[in-house]
């Protein structure tokens, strides 16, 4: 099964091209890293796949209504904004948006999805508490979970573990894992190509708005990849462990 | 005069052509006496028409442009012919008046300026009675050189409100109802226009003997049996909206309410007969009514 | 029906209540009510029927708008600072009503008034969300309302002195500040089929504004339609503001006042918060307009005055507390 296609997307924004030619196509049970430079066009990727902003070219999800898109695709942004002091339930309640119908209230079905992605991003504690109040990492895992009670067969999240402490940063890209396990797919950007490498089934590669790599990490983080696109020197190993990934120094 | 910030009642019920054959006649009395002054300004409306009846032939250069506004000034016409001013100390001085008439509630930094400059100002009360009328009158011709013809307009104006003062044993109860809801007490000039031609203030009624602010339900829970409403001004506003207020209409409701004009109501002047007349009148139809 | 709805509900019959009992003529409370709800000849009915119930119909109406329409001002920008009155949303308002009032155009048809505010207060609200942005910062939709407000005011008090009526100029205060002396049934009917309208279409608003929460972005990809919304939100706010300033002036602080207090009874929701803040900006104008007849029972006082002594020392805090987050 197809979650994603994406065929000849492309950006065009005040005629500057900033992302052109991205053939995708994401199936179940994938964890795909979308990796690239500062600028590169990850974000803009992600927003156009999802319509957020007019693309070019085709993809599947911007074709549909907005509430099926809601159901189709959970979207996590990068800027982690929490405008009210609402408690930490309610807020995750509101990923449930796209399943109520106008003026319908939240059922036994609603509750129990807030509940399981209060479980799985292991925030029982903090369920009572102020949203706002939380410390930043917090609130990076209060709106994961928002995106997961969407319980949408995908889920887009920009940076999603940036400012997260190394624990929950592993942790997090686990409990993308366990979604994959349940044949769920990720789509995330990442900076850490360490935990990309080592966390994801697939990675794309974006530099200066094109794709210039798709496959497995072991695949696509070649050495020469790294260094003419990162502009770093590095070290790519596989282990029996898994991949090691250890950069080095930034290439003059 | 009314307090700083309330306008002045208004009014359309009568032509006032009533007393202007009379007037001309006054116009052309005698020239002014060897000392008196020559080149007289009035800046104010009411000091205008008291000085436009008292002055001498070419006696008086100029009036405030108010007075040639037929809505709020009884001498419009008059008033026409004369050069007139906008109560601006400069244009005054440069009119080389040797004397100049305002109202005490004239601003007070012109009135000041032209005192600083050196030239005589002569400061007129606003009337609250018309016994006051006769006095401004009086005083207005002295200031003048003209006290002659001051005592005939006094003479003449006393034998005209004896004529029309007749009163009934039971009065009509009038409210005065103008813009913001300000109406005018017994001790009032208004008010004795009213009482002058027999009808009785609900204002006073209402503790406001002076005048002042009344409310629209105190109005209604009066019951007077006439309300006398200012003339709305050209264009829009909402002070003057409150006399077209549902109620006030309820009030009337089929009985003869009235309309009050400026020009006769907000001057001590003689004119002011018109506006006893008219109320008279309005009397007379209200008891007519009722039997 | 929550706790406190039911309270609110109660508070609000209770001022309603009042303030039909309130008033400069001295009238006992059983006869006056008698005579509102039995009718029958002399004064009293009229003072109840004619004066006192378009007042305290008024008042209810007028507030709950303000109420509804600041709670959806501030849930949409996500600042607790949007009051349509600080904002300039009423100051247009007023612009577009004294045109319509001194044209003459509010004579030649019955809805001229109530439609010429609406367009006031629409070319208000579009220019606030140009200024401020997407997401509304304090500051610049702080800046945006001086501006509007002070271009807004000038205007106004230019039409009112080109005006050929000497009463106008003065009129510019009612203008600024607002009153609900001397209103009668017909002002209710010009105001009430815009206030329900604009009412029924921020009410609309409350999933969308929850949504909002999480920011545009999240909120777009969950489904809510931002451009319907936005719409939504400038019509609603206008038609709702539009008629309540063409009827009573611009009253301020009411929709900045309301749901501040209220915001923590229904959890920081900003759908709840709709509802909560309608009742209780109903109660709000419905007491400062008992306080404004109790203290000065004959004179004027514009209700501006009162919302503005309770509102600006509140506004002066959050500003203060806005600008500690920032730091």
């Amino acid at each position: 099964m197809t979650l994603l296609t994406l065929r000849e997307l492309g950006v065009t924004r005040r005629g500057r091209t900033v992302l052109q030619g991205i053939n995708l196509r994401v199936g179940t049970g994938e964890i795909v890293g979308l990796i690239g430079p500062n600028g590169a066009g990850k974000t803009t990727l992600m927003r156009a796949a999802l319509g957020l902003i007019p693309p070019t070219g085709h993809s599947s999800l911007a074709q549909l209504a907005p509430r099926a898109r809601g159901r189709a695709v959970a979207w996590l942004p990068q800027a982690r904004e929490i405008a009210w002091q609402v408690d930490v339930a309610t807020l995750i309640l509101l990923g449930r948006t796209p399943h109520l119908a106008t003026g319908q209230k939240p059922n036994a079905t609603d509750r129990a999805a807030v509940d399981r992605a209060i479980a799985r991003m292991d925030l029982s504690a903090f369920r009572d508490r102020t949203a706002t109040r939380l410390s930043g990492g917090e609130q990076a895992r209060v709106l994961i979970a928002r995106a997961l009670a969407q319980d949408a067969p995908l889920l887009m999240a920009d940076e999603p573990i940036a400012g997260l402490d190394l624990a929950h940063q592993i942790g997090t890209m686990k409990r993308f894992a366990d979604l994959a396990a349940e044949g769920r797919s990720v789509i995330v950007s990442l900076h850490d190509l360490g935990l990309a490498a080592r966390h994801c089934t697939r990675l794309v590669v974006i530099d200066k708005g094109r794709m210039v790599a798709d496959g497995t990490p072991l695949e696509t983080l070649t050495q020469t990849l790294v260094r003419d696109v990162f502009g770093v020197d590095a070290l790519v190993q596989a282990t029996p462990d898994g991949i090691l990934f250890q950069p080095r120094d930034i290439v003059g | 005069m009314l307090p700083a910030g309330v306008l002045p009642m208004s009014a359309s019920m009568h032509a006032s052509s009533l007393w202007i054959p009379w007037l001309v006649a006054a116009l052309t009395a005698a020239p002014a006496l060897a000392d008196a002054p020559r080149r007289v300004v009035s800046m104010n409306l009411c000091t205008d028409q008291l000085a436009m009846l008292v002055a001498g032939e070419g006696q008086l250069i100029s009036v405030s442009a108010l007075s040639a506004d037929p809505r709020g000034s009884a001498m419009a016409d008059v008033a026409a012919r004369y050069p007139l001013n906008h109560g601006r100390a400069e244009e005054i001085y440069l009119m080389q008046p040797d004397l100049v008439i305002a109202g005490t509630f004239t601003r007070r930094a012109t009135v000041d300026m032209l005192d600083r400059l050196g030239i005589p100002v002569l400061l007129l009360e606003p009337a609250y009675t018309l016994d006051d009328i006769a006095a401004l009158l009086i005083q207005t011709g002295k200031a003048l050189g003209q006290e002659a013809k001051a005592e005939s307009l006094v003479a003449d104006f006393q034998t005209r409100l004896g004529l029309l003062n007749s009163k009934d044993a039971a009065n009509p109860r009038a409210a005065l109802y103008s813009a913001n809801g300000y109406t005018s007490g017994d001790r009032t000039l208004a008010g004795e226009i009213l009482s002058a031609a027999g009808l009785d203030n609900v204002a006073a009624e209402a503790g406001l003997a002076d005048g002042g602010f009344l409310p629209l339900e105190v109005l209604v829970m009066a019951a007077p049996d006439t309300v006398i409403t200012g003339v709305p001004y050209a264009g829009e506003s909402r002070a003057e909206a409150v006399t077209d207020h549902p109620v006030i209409a309820a009030l009337r409701d089929g009985r003869p309410g009235a309309r009050m004009m400026d020009r006769d109501w907000v001057c001590g002047t003689p004119f002011v007969l018109q506006a006893i007349n008219a109320m008279a009148d309005l009397r007379h139809t209200l008891q007519d009514g009722q039997r | 029906m929550t706790r406190l709805t039911l309270i609110l509900s109660g508070l609000l019959v209770a001022l309603f209540v009042t303030a039909l009992l309130i008033g400069p003529a001295h009238i006992s409370p059983g006869p006056s009510l008698r005579a509102l709800i039995m009718g029958g000849e002399g004064p009293m009915t009229l003072v109840m029927r004619e004066i006192r119930l378009p007042r305290a119909l008024l008042g209810l109406l007028i507030g709950g708008a303000l109420g509804l329409a600041g709670a959806a001002m501030q849930g949409y920008l996500r600042n607790p600072l949007a009051d349509p009155g600080l904002i300039g949303v009423s100051g247009s308002a007023a612009l577009g009503a004294v045109l319509a009032i001194q044209t003459g155009f509010a004579t030649t048809w019955s809805l001229g008034l109530p439609m010429a505010a609406l367009s006031g207060a629409v070319l208000g609200v579009c220019a606030v969300l140009l200024l401020a942005g997407p997401r509304g910062s304090s500051l610049s939709l702080i800046l945006a309302g001086i501006a509007i407000s002070a271009l807004a005011g000038a205007l106004t008090a230019l039409v009112l002195n080109l005006s050929p009526n000497p009463f106008a100029a003065n009129e510019i205060v009612f203008w600024m500040m607002g009153s609900l002396s001397d209103r009668s049934m017909t002002h209710v009917w010009i105001a009430l089929p815009f206030i329900l309208l604009g009412s029924a279409l921020l009410a609309s608003l409350s999933r969308g504004l929850d949504a909002l929460t999480l920011g545009e972005d999240a909120a777009e990809a969950m489904g809510i339609g931002l451009r319907r919304m936005r719409l939504t939100l400038i019509f609603g706010t206008a038609a709702v503001v539009g008629a309540s300033t063409a009827v009573a002036g611009a009253i301020g602080f009411v929709g900045l006042v309301v749901p501040h207090l209220l915001r923590p009874f229904v959890g920081a929701r900003p759908g709840r918060l709709l509802l909560a803040s309608t009742l209780g900006g109903a109660a709000m104008l419905l007491a400062a307009d008992i306080v404004v007849r109790a203290i000065l029972p004959d004179r004027d006082l514009k209700l501006g005055v009162v919302t503005a002594l309770i509102g600006a020392p509140l506004f002066l805090h959050l500003i203060y507390r806005t600008r500690q987050d920032a730091t």
